[in-house]
């Protein structure tokens, strides 16, 4: 079952044997990882099991304390999150990490301003920077009332397709999505579920990490289970069922119907 | 709350303070019309707010990072101290006039090192290290002693007058205006049109946010607290062609009118909000409210407790307007 799944494609990004140590604690035990273009791959994994950990190593904000990550079959090492995104792998926090206090259009280019080159600092081209924003919007189907607007004034479910924008304006190859539906209200899950479906079929390789079985059902290929810090499954989701999965969240095996959680007791 | 027409309210957003200030001209017109129209009377109302008004710049990028420069005032006497010195001890003026900023510029890298580097918890803690260490190095340079006569060359940004052939001869527009001209437009273009000024901006609106965005957010805080040195310096140089003389207890309580003049002019204190415009707007409602109420022979301690009063009430004003407008 660990070896359950062999990528449909070689992989784009992989990590091997990742281990990451906050002085005492373990945050990572040796974990391995693989995603393919186009996939889409759930994370799950209770509180403290290492997915944001894992995903803070992919994106470049942590450095693996041992292990190695490969991109396109090649070594890779990230020393901050730039160099992550140069290579086209780009994070969605679940609190969005967008300034508040900046229009939508900033929010997108913030760190990547269009523009001239003078004396050390980019005089942004203002114009240049509004019209990609609008039409990279438009490429994903995300209705704002104006990009000029502050993303302060957005509501949850804009903000989070600003920050899937912002993640994806810049051909990115692999976005992570960090618990992506936690923070919305339940009307606007759908159309972030569909926005990933819609980033999957351009070919970029997706991770969701969620506690939601509904959201990995609805837009993953397959799942991940990590445990304690370490692999403890993984399998394409048409072999697996939420049960099974619920089950890899525990920690157990061989889970079925009987022990569901949500199991009526007679 | 300040009306019902949102093209008022817009209009009232980013250039209400403008109104208060023409406000405050009329009333000062109403009250004194011989005296605070006279030529005389408005050039030295600019001469004299003009350090405070680079002082208040430099605040204000540091402000917008949701930060604070305690060492202002402080940087500006030692930077003051050194180009007296070395003026008296015969430099050329070209140099001179350079150390001033020089000076400003390597308090400013100081605070931002101890900041970034030491990684002390507040900038408060740093910059209220360097308010102490730089006014206790003015004073040692002479041992407490000020000193005067520095060289027209030196003194000229912060002394010369333009006359244009229509003013008459004391009257003018001071050179030191069309330094503050200068650097307020300046900042203007940094903060708006370029990455780093917005940059500052994202860090001053979610450091989290700037960072993950691939922000090297330590390196533009140490810009930030470099400009504000550098603004500093320049002041000092302003300052010490004004009173042609250095004297190591300039600039005392400074950086707080720096601070009331950003805050008034409606920078948020938690950083990422405020507008160059606005903290022009401040720094000419400071002054001309110590000047009208000099005028009208106020005393100085009513003027402080008037001062205090202004700067509560100012941020009150910004947040009832920020209560009705921001969705939380």
């Amino acid at each position: 079952m660990t070896d359950g799944s062999e990528p449909a494609a070689a992989p784009l990004l992989e990590a091997r044997g990742v281990k990451k140590y906050f002085g005492a604690i373990t945050a990572l035990n040796g974990v391995s990882f693989h995603i393919a273009p186009g996939e889409a791959l759930g994370v799950v994994g209770d509180n403290g099991a290492g997915k944001s950990t894992l995903m803070k190593v992919l994106s470049g904000l942590y450095t693996p304390s041992e292990g190695e990550l490969y991109f396109a079959g090649s070594p890779v090492k990230f020393h901050s999150p730039r160099d992550a995104r140069k290579m086209g792998i780009e994070m969605v926090y679940q609190d969005f990490a967008l300034a508040g206090n900046m229009p939508i259009y900033e929010n997108i280019y913030l760190g990547r301003e269009p523009g001239r080159k003078f004396a050390g600092l980019t005089i942004i081209d203002r114009d240049l920077a509004r019209r990609m924003a609008a039409e990279h919007l438009d490429k994903l189907k995300i209705h704002v009332k104006s990009i000029d607007q502050n993303v302060e004034e957005l509501s949850g479910g804009q903000r989070q397709a600003v920050a899937i924008a912002r993640a994806t304006a810049f051909d990115a190859k692999v976005v992570i999505m960090d618990e992506p539906t936690a923070a919305l209200a339940i009307k606007e899950v759908g159309k972030v579920l569909d926005l990933i479906k819609s980033l999957k079929a351009h070919g970029v390789a997706v991770i969701v990490i969620s506690h939601r079985m509904d959201d990995i059902f609805y837009c993953c290929d397959r799942v991940m289970a990590l445990y304690q810090g370490a692999n403890f499954a993984d399998a394409p989701l048409k072999d697996t069922n939420r049960n099974e999965v619920i089950g890899w969240i525990m920690g157990t095996k061989g889970h079925t119907q009987s022990f569901a959680h949500d199991r009526v007791q007679h | 709350m300040l009306g019902n027409s949102p093209r008022l309210s817009s209009f009232l957003e980013h250039y209400g303070i403008v109104v208060i200030v023409v406000v405050m001209m009329a009333l000062l017109y109403a009250t004194r019309p011989d005296v605070f129209m006279s030529l005389a009377n408005l050039t030295n109302i600019i001469k004299q707010n003009a350090t405070l008004a680079l002082l208040a710049l430099g605040m204000f990028v540091v402000i917008v990072t949701a930060g604070i420069d305690l060492s202002v005032g402080s940087v500006m006497a030692l930077g003051m101290m050194c180009l007296a010195v070395a003026a008296k001890a015969g430099v050329p003026w070209p140099i001179v006039v350079l150390i001033g900023p020089l000076v400003g510029i390597t308090a400013g890298l100081v605070n931002g090192l101890g900041l970034t580097v030491l990684k002390l918890p507040h900038p408060f803690i740093m910059t209220l290290g360097t308010l102490n260490i730089a006014r206790g190095l003015s004073s040692l340079i002479t041992e407490g002693a000020p000193v005067s006569g520095l060289g027209r060359e030196v003194r000229y940004l912060g002394q010369a007058n333009y006359d244009f052939g229509i003013f008459p001869p004391p009257t003018g527009l001071p050179a030191s205006l069309f330094v503050v001209i200068i650097s307020a437009v300046g900042m203007w273009f940094f903060l708006n049109r370029t990455s780093m000024g917005r940059h500052i901006f994202a860090i001053g609106g979610n450091t989290h946010a700037a960072r993950v965005s691939g922000i090297n957010v330590d390196r533009v805080l140490v810009y930030v607290y470099a400009i504000s040195g550098f603004f500093a310096g320049l002041g000092g140089l302003l300052l010490a062609g004004r009173t042609d003389s250095g004297f190591p207890l300039a600039g005392q309580n400074a950086e707080l009118d720096a601070i009331a003049a950003v805050i008034i002019g409606g920078a948020s204190f938690f950083g990422g909000r405020g507008t160059v415009l606005g903290v022009m707007a401040g720094v000419l409602i400071m002054g001309l409210m110590r000047n009208g109420l000099n005028l009208n022979n106020v005393s100085p301690f009513w003027q402080q407790i008037l001062i205090g009063l202004v700067i509560i009430a100012a941020v009150y004003i910004d947040v009832l307007r920020r209560h009705a407008a921001v969705r939380r």
